[in-house]
């Protein structure tokens, strides 16, 4: 099977003050599609900076990421969203629904900044499979953080990625509200074959994805 | 096309929302106030127009001494243009026994081509032909001298001729002080049959020409080469320089007081477009997140914006169309004048003023948008994107910079007052910011909400400083409307006082003096001031001779050409101010003083010694002062005047003005009868006229005013809103730290009381400033401050902003902290 997504001596260094800070040490290893990941580590080990790298919604300072053969930093920051928009959906612990957009236009707008012409249907289909056909026309702040989350899969699933990465996605969530939400999740990755890359605290959920990448102060330190 | 849908389907909830609001309010207010503005000055400029084309009964003039070349008629012709010709001559005119030295005009049919004379052969009314040939009509000097009635007839040459009416209101008379005879209008066709047209005759010839606008002044400028010394056009740019100039100020007052509005309306946009950028830095990450490029980021910005643009300057265009036509309903003597509509031209710049406004101030910080980082989604620490700041804040001077020289008109003063605003912007900014750091320094000082108050306003010094700029912007707009506007135009109305000279004497002969003064005396008038002016032509600048052909510019050309009226005197007429150089003293000998603008035009500076040639004879004097003229004051006034001992030996005449209450009008024709050679011109209805016009401009300026009001609160209403999210958050982390209520409520107003404090202040500073500047550059005035500016700007500032802040933030308190924090 081929990695989907291969990652090569990243490396991230910011400036603290004078000095520079290593946040992310020489991080290499490949994920093949349709395989679940989950990188877990204390709070500022690295997990976020990681995913951050491996989605192309930041650059290294050293190191590289193909994702499904594209290397993505030879790619600039308008070519790296035009591959996140064929090829990744996200989750987040925040949700970032557009508080302005109800939950079917949430869902619709991946569709439409792909120039989909039938964003609608779709959109109103993946909400269906979450459970939220009856409140698609609510507004984010009128839905419970459950429901806010299971829009953002909706929205993360809509235009059936090959890669959904999730940050934290039950970090907002009661205990019940979060399994109900990985459940959901974990259901859409198995229908879709969608290849999983999750950032969690939460070991058990670690325990269910095929491989679990662990960092300790920003050097991976079990893969 | 799906993004334009989402683009508009995001404008929609945005809207909802109330994000929008403030932008397509101020938006709306400034494209409103420019618009009122330019739509009303055009309607008064072609109303003032018409009449200044009446009074020379043409769009273009030109007088000369001898016949026109046949070609100056041909070229009007090819161009499409009207052209009548007029020949006018001094003869006697008899009745019964008497006989009357009278200004004689014939006059082709179609005159006058500008205007209606209106005339009185039984019934008042417009005339609507020129006399019928065998007639004249005659002015009422003539049939009062006379004692004649109309129907009567009087003898012209070799020809005895019937008075058909009395020429009640005429026009196209002379505006220099040639026109003293009582005036005869007859038909060109009869001139032969009077015989009058000899040999040596001293005739003048008028040409008329009128049509469109831009043939007109083509015209003008393809004859301005052609004419000879003794050929003068005029337009009725020269013909009037008392309304002329009355308007121009007019003009940059309220196109000043527009702008005012319209940068307030800048300033509350560009606050509310920051908070717009704030509130849409995460939709904007997760979109990129999502896979949208920067430019369909853009786009999706661009068409609100386009959409916003478009909405804005329609309402704002209909709200100054509909304004200007209530301001003309509401001012009697414009409502009468049944104006001409306003042409389309002032909506256009008010449309296009706007889209400027909306290109510098809000969609340039929108751009930054673009740029937002994808990985804001997942570290919300992430601020804005850091914007090319000098080229954003560039922008929006540049776009303020070419508004401003559009509608103040002039460089300079759009100069002056753009550098003067943003000097004032940057100096009060900075004072606040220091205020801020100084109070927060010496907090120990004060009890304990106080010091965290102050702490609380350093810590966040760079947006309480704009904060305080943009309340000071609102605050100053206020005081202006309030205090300074009234103080200003009182002022400026003083100007021209109920007993303003309203008749020109000219030709008295110095053997007239005091027979003069004793007329005036039997009249119960007050003496008239006589002022002696003698003829002479400039021949030399420092003892370099100089003719017509030394200079290039037509004007000046036509200024060494033709004779100069000089006076001389001891004093400095009140009503002129001195520019450059010193007035002389007693024993002085030899001096000059020369007005600005024709030394501007001739090169002359102070020191020059100018050469002048009265009837033969010269004198030479040094130029020791430029003086500035007050055109308006309806007063005498010279280009040069020379120190006494110049010009006493040669032979004088003299001129005055003075107020003729309307009770005393008879007293007027007496003059006119006891000393005939005396030319007495009636200045009351140019008086009337810019009276007229600066009533006009006070009614107009208070509505002009209104929309600055209504910016000034835009922006409080903006600088407020700016930082409530910021606020929302702090308070709700105080709660949950144990903060109560009446502790974050009283927190908020002494943060507020400090805010509108020091904008009250640096309100009052810019008002001060501001009226000082309007008085001294655009009125020309002496003004003084209202000392009450200071304590209602301090005062009034802190109460205001204490109140709308706690308007505004009173929720902040009652709001559970947990879904404030859950919401942010």
């Amino acid at each position: 099977m081929a990695s989907i997504v291969q990652a090569a001596g990243l490396t991230k260094q910011v400036m603290s003050g004078d000095s520079p800070l290593t946040i992310l040490h020489d991080v290499s290893f490949a994920v093949e599609a349709g395989e679940s990941m989950a990188i877990v580590g204390a709070s500022g080990s690295g997990k976020s900076t990681l995913l951050g790298l491996l989605a192309g919604l930041d650059v290294p300072s050293s190191g590289s990421v193909l994702l499904h053969g594209a290397d993505l930093f030879k790619l600039d920051e308008d070519g790296r969203a035009r591959l996140r928009g064929e090829l990744a959906g996200f989750v987040f612990q925040s949700f970032q629904l557009l508080p302005a957009l109800n939950a079917l236009e949430n869902v619709m707008l991946p569709l439409e900044l792909a120039g989909a012409a039938d964003a609608r249907q779709r959109a109103e289909l993946s909400l269906r499979q979450v459970g939220l056909s009856a409140r698609a026309h609510h507004l984010p702040k009128h839905l419970s953080g459950g429901e806010q989350q299971r829009v953002a899969l909706a929205r993360a699933f809509v235009t059936q990625p090959r890669i959904l990465f999730a940050d934290e996605p039950t970090g907002n969530l009661d205990a019940a509200t979060g399994a109900q939400v990985i459940e959901l999740m974990l259901e859409l990755n198995r229908a879709q074959g969608t290849t999983l890359i999750l950032v969690t605290h939460d070991e058990a959920l670690a325990r269910r994805c095929g491989k679990q990448l662990r960092l300790a102060a920003g050097r991976v330190v079990q893969a | 096309m799906n993004l334009l849908r989402l683009s508009l389907n995001l404008l929609r909830r945005d809207w909802r929302a109330g994000e929008w609001r403030v932008l397509l309010l101020a938006l709306v207010l400034a494209v409103g106030s420019l618009a009122t503005v330019g739509l009303f000055a055009d309607r008064v400029r072609q109303a003032l127009q018409q009449q200044a084309q009446s009074l020379i009964g043409a769009d273009l003039r030109i007088t000369s001494t001898r016949p026109f070349p046949p070609d100056y008629r041909m070229l009007a012709n090819r161009r499409s243009l009207q052209v009548v010709q007029s020949r006018s001559f001094p003869s006697m005119v008899l009745y019964r026994e008497q006989v009357l030295l009278s200004e004689i005009q014939a006059v082709e049919a179609g005159y006058p081509l500008r205007g209606k004379i209106e005339i009185d052969d039984g019934s008042v009314h417009a005339a609507k032909a020129i006399p019928a040939r065998g007639t004249v009509w005659a002015d009422e000097r003539l049939l009062r001298r006379f004692d004649m009635q109309i129907g009567d007839e009087v003898g012209i040459g070799a020809r005895r001729f019937r008075v058909a009416a009395r020429i009640v209101k005429d026009i196209d008379q002379s505006v220099g002080f040639s026109s003293f005879a009582p005036r005869v209008l007859m038909n060109d066709a009869d001139l032969a049959s009077t015989r009058l047209l000899q040999e040596g005759s001293r005739l003048s010839y008028r040409l008329l020409v009128a049509g469109e606008a831009l043939q007109v002044k083509a015209l003008r400028a393809e004859l301005e080469g052609k004419l000879s010394g003794n050929e003068k056009m005029e337009d009725v740019r020269d013909a009037r320089p008392e309304i002329r100039t009355a308007l121009e100020r007019a003009e940059h007052f309220l196109g000043l007081a527009a702008l005012t509005a319209a940068i307030l309306a800048g300033a509350a946009m560009a606050l509310a477009a920051r908070r717009f950028v704030l509130r849409h830095l995460d939709g904007c990450a997760v979109m990129r997140c999502l896979g949208a490029q920067q430019a369909q980021v853009l786009w999706l910005f661009l068409y609100q914006f386009i959409l916003l643009g478009v909405v804005a300057v329609l309402l704002g265009g209909l709200l100054g169309y509909v304004t200007q036509a209530l301001l003309v309903e509401s001012i009697a003597s414009m409502r009468d004048a049944s104006l001409p509509q306003p042409g389309v031209v002032p909506l256009l710049k008010a449309a296009a003023s706007g889209f400027a406004l909306l290109l510098g101030f809000a969609f340039l910080p929108l751009l930054q948008l673009r740029k937002v980082s994808p990985l804001r989604v997942l570290r919300r620490e992430m601020g804005m994107p850091e914007a090319s700041g000098w080229l954003i804040y560039g922008l929006a001077i540049g776009a303020l910079a070419l508004l401003f020289l559009w509608h103040a008109g002039s460089l300079k003063l759009g100069l002056a007052v753009l550098g003067g605003l943003l000097a004032g912007l940057l100096v009060f900014g900075w004072l606040a910011w220091l205020l801020l750091h100084g109070l927060a320094r010496n907090s120990f000082y004060f009890r304990s909400q106080w010091r965290h108050a102050f702490n609380n306003l350093a810590r966040h010094g760079r947006s309480a400083a704009v904060q305080v700029v943009a309340l000071s912007l609102g605050g100053m707009a206020l005081l202006v409307l309030t205090l300074v506007r009234a103080d200003l135009l009182e002022a400026w109305q003083g100007k021209l006082p109920p007993d303003t000279p309203n008749r020109f004497l000219v030709n008295i002969q110095p053997d007239q003096y005091q027979p003069l003064r004793d007329f005036f005396m039997r009249q119960s008038l007050p003496s008239p001031e006589l002022q002696p002016m003698v003829r002479g032509r400039l021949v030399a600048i420092n003892e370099r001779a100089i003719n017509g052909g030394s200079y290039p510019d037509p004007r000046a050309r036509g200024l060494v050409e033709r004779e100069f009226n000089l006076s001389y005197m001891e004093q400095m007429p009140v009503w002129n101010e001195l520019s450059s150089g010193r007035w002389w003293g007693r024993d002085a000998r030899g001096e000059l003083s020369v007005e600005e603008g024709i030394a501007r035009t001739l090169g002359i500076h102070p020191g020059d010694t100018l050469t002048y040639d009265v009837a033969g004879s010269r004198f030479t004097g040094r130029v020791t002062s430029l003086r500035k003229v007050q055109w308006d004051s309806m007063r005498v006034n010279f280009f040069v005047i020379t120190t006494p001992e110049l010009l006493r030996e040669f032979p004088a005449s003299y001129l005055s003005s003075f107020y003729l209450p309307p009770d005393k009008v008879r007293a007027g024709d007496e003059l006119a009868r006891a000393f005939p050679n005396i030319l007495l011109i009636d200045t009351g209805a140019v008086i009337a006229q810019v009276r007229n016009i600066m009533d006009q401009i006070a009614q107009t300026v208070s509505a002009v005013f209104l929309f600055t009001l209504l910016s000034g609160l835009a922006v409080l209403y903006a600088a407020l809103l700016a930082t409530q999210d910021e606020r929302s958050h702090e308070a709700a982390i105080l709660r949950t730290l144990g903060a109560d209520s009446r502790y974050l409520r009283s927190l908020h107003l002494s943060e507020f009381a400090v805010l509108g404090g020091l904008s009250g202040l640096f309100a009052a500073a810019g008002a001060v400033l501001l009226g000082w500047v309007l008085a001294r550059f655009v009125l020309e005035i002496p003004w003084q401050a209202n000392p009450a500016v200071w304590l209602i700007g301090v005062g009034g500032g802190m109460g205001v902003v204490m109140l709308a802040g706690w308007l505004a933030t009173r929720k902040l308190t009652l709001r559970s902290p947990l879904r404030i924090l859950a919401a942010d």
